[in-house]
């Protein structure tokens, strides 16, 4: 799907606000036809990246580069990108059908195109027959399709999505998820993505990039985003994990929690600290004489699909999920297997010790 | 003045029994909700309401559809068609050969259609300047925003006849304007006494109630379906042409009225700057009422002149019917 050609670059572009540096030197690169998510939490930057890209901000300093030429000087009404805004921004005194036809009708387009291609997109966005309601009358889900059909009419290189579905239940969140994710197949349309949720990154992207404090820690596919962190905050951030200081004692064998695990990692140098990221579902739970370690079940957790036990083995709590409950208060035995041991390099910051994810 | 106000007794004690109609009404909404409810504290609008605004409203109804005497009668709006009218009955009177005498008296028509025309001047010059001033008020990137606010509201301190009389002083044969033009060596303007300044009165005193109703709805707007427009292809032209402007209609609609109103009720003001040698409809009510002592005939004008405001009300309510720009009464 993903083609190789670049069609956004972002290189060094930096952006203060009042003195407040909300972006320091981000280099990025879009292709075509890619799905790149922007993730990470509030005032991380992902969404002054978003409008950079869009024309709304102007960049303190650096290069935007728009299939290789520089678009910083172009207003947002000559870029070949549209936008989904949060919360939409539908034009309130227009209806549906108005909404939609906006842009074709500032390009001039002919009468029957307007209508033909607007017709498309209500079929697409499966809104048929709701041209001639207001947009007040229309629930947030109606709203958010009205939104992206809008956007899609204009058949944009680039569409920019700024927390599309962030309004939504959880339940439509999951259904616009995949047919978002439909839609830019179908298109073929290059979709930037911005969302602080880890899940949405996961499921809908070629590409997420993690930022934090206006600087990106992680550019990656999904899975090795997920199960390759590049360091604690990242590996915190997506998914739940026990996150433990530790200490490489030689290739392929590190110590932490008081004991020490053979893992795959090597490089990192003699007795070097490091941080040691674990993921809950990555921690199997055996007879108490067979584990490697051994621990008390703290407390119990229901969550649907699994059980999420606070294991105490002594030094660390241990976060575990696991389909078989054991009894509060038992004995039991933990493996992890050395490949499910994540090793990088310790943050400049602090970080939690044990399975704390509430951050 | 006093004798205009012989009422036959049934209207007085129409009026006597509706407030205490009032008042007991009110007593036994007390009574019932076993105790002071909250909308008893909204009872003292009401009486005022009622006192200052329906009495005389009925009082106004009543004087115009009346005599002198108290009997009912038409001739108050014959009169407003004719302003000759007892003139022209005394000639029908005296015989046919006095026929050719008979002319409808047109003044009262024509001041009317002055009035109009000049209030919609007004409403008009209002809002060409007013649009763009409130625009760049509500203009966050332009920093003067907020003291061009400030610069609207402080003359609004004045009193309004104050202000009026202050043109005066500027605009007088030897006033400010004219010293200035002599001292320059140009020759010294007229530029009292006419329509031009008249006009220029009332703008200057109802130019603030245009602003505010379209400062606060252009405030009020989304700053992202700017951003949207812009997003959509819109150049600024085509952002203000498509979504500014249509977004600004309820604010638009409130800021006519709210001078439409006061202007074609005008008085005073053409008296001052126009000397007198204009009138408008407003005169002629305060000149039937406090000149000629003729209530009923006064009365018959004002009514007219509700009715109007009241259909035009109407018509602006079409056009905005959630009445989002406030303001409209």
């Amino acid at each position: 799907m993903v083609e190789k050609e670049h069609l956004i670059d972002l290189q060094h572009i930096s952006k203060d606000f009042d003195g407040t540096t909300v972006l320091e030197d981000i280099n990025l690169y879009i292709r075509k036809k890619e799905f790149v998510t922007l993730l990470g939490p509030s005032g991380c930057g992902k969404t002054t990246t978003l409008r950079i890209i869009g024309g709304f901000e102007y960049p303190t300093s650096g290069t935007l580069l728009f299939e290789g030429k520089n678009i910083v000087d172009i207003p947002p009404y000559k870029r070949k990108v549209n936008t989904i805004f949060q919360k939409y921004a539908l034009f309130p005194h227009l209806n549906v059908y108005d909404n939609i036809a906006f842009g074709l009708k500032i390009a001039k387009m002919q009468r029957e195109e307007i209508r033909r291609r607007v017709e498309k997109m209500l079929d697409l966005v499966n809104m048929n027959g709701y041209g001639k309601r207001s947009v007040d009358q229309l629930s947030g889900g109606q709203q958010q399709r009205v939104a992206i059909a809008r956007a899609l009419v204009n058949e944009p290189q680039v569409l920019l999505l700024d927390e599309p579905l962030g309004a939504l239940d959880l339940k439509l969140r999951k259904d616009m998820q995949l047919e978002l994710k439909r839609m830019q197949q179908a298109l073929g349309i290059t979709f930037l993505y911005v969302t602080h949720d880890q899940e949405e990154a996961l499921t809908m992207s070629d590409t997420v990039v993690v930022m934090r404090d206006g600087h990106i820690l992680q550019i990656g596919d999904p899975k090795s985003v997920y199960d390759e962190p590049a360091n604690a905050f990242v590996a915190d951030f997506i998914g739940e994990s026990n996150i433990m200081r530790g200490t490489m004692v030689h290739d392929e064998l590190v110590h932490f929690s008081g004991f020490d695990f053979p893992c795959v990692d090597a490089g990192f140098g003699q007795n070097q600290p490091v941080d040691v990221v674990v993921r809950p579902e990555d921690i199997l739970i055996v007879g108490e004489d067979i584990g490697q370690i051994s621990g008390t079940v703290q407390s119990v957790l229901f969550k649907g699909v699994h059980y999420e036990m606070m294991i105490d083995a002594g030094e660390t709590v241990f976060k575990v999920h696991s389909t078989v409950m054991q009894p509060q208060g038992s004995r039991v035995g933990l493996n992890i297997v050395p490949y499910n041991i994540h090793i990088m390099k310790p943050m400049p910051v602090a970080v939690t010790e044990g399975g704390d994810d509430e951050q | 003045m006093s004798q205009n106000l012989n009422m036959p007794p049934w209207v007085v004690w129409t009026l006597v029994a509706l407030l205490f109609g009032f008042i007991l009404f009110g007593i036994l909404t007390v009574k019932r909700s076993n105790g002071i409810k909250r909308s008893f504290f909204a009872s003292p609008y009401t009486l005022w309401m009622v006192l200052f605004t329906i009495v005389p409203c009925l009082l106004i109804a009543y004087y115009s559809f009346t005599d002198p005497n108290g009997a009912f009668t038409l001739d108050n709006f014959k009169n407003f068609w004719d302003s000759n009218y007892s003139v022209n009955q005394l000639y029908a009177q005296m015989g046919p050969e006095y026929s050719v005498l008979i002319q409808r008296g047109t003044v009262n028509i024509d001041i009317l259609v002055y009035s109009l025309w000049m209030a919609l001047l007004c409403t008009g010059i209002c809002l060409a300047l007013g649009y763009p001033a409130a625009y760049f008020m509500a203009d966050r990137q332009i920093k003067i925003g907020s003291t061009l606010v400030v610069l609207f509201i402080i003359p609004m301190w004045m009193n309004f006849l104050l202000r009026t009389v202050a043109w005066m002083t500027l605009l007088e044969d030897q006033g400010l304007i004219n010293t200035l033009l002599k001292f320059l060596g140009f020759h010294s303007a007229q530029l009292m006494y006419n329509d031009g300044a008249v006009l220029l009165g009332m703008v200057y005193n109802f130019l603030p109630f245009m602003v505010f109703p379209i400062y606060t709805s252009l405030t009020k707007m989304d700053s992202r379906l700017l951003e949207a427009a812009q997003d959509l292809g819109a150049n600024h032209f085509h952002t203000f042409w498509r979504v500014t402007m249509p977004l600004s209609i309820p604010g638009v609609i409130s800021g006519i009225t709210m001078v439409f109103m006061p202007s074609v009720t005008t008085f005073f003001i053409p008296r001052i700057l126009g000397g007198g040698n204009t009138m408008m409809f407003g005169d002629l009510i305060e000149n039937r009422f406090l000149t000629e002592g003729n209530w009923n005939v006064g009365s018959a004008l004002s009514l007219i002149m509700m009715i109007l405001i009241l259909i035009s009300l109407s018509i602006l309510r079409k056009a905005d019917p959630e009445g989002e720009g406030g303001g409209i009464v």
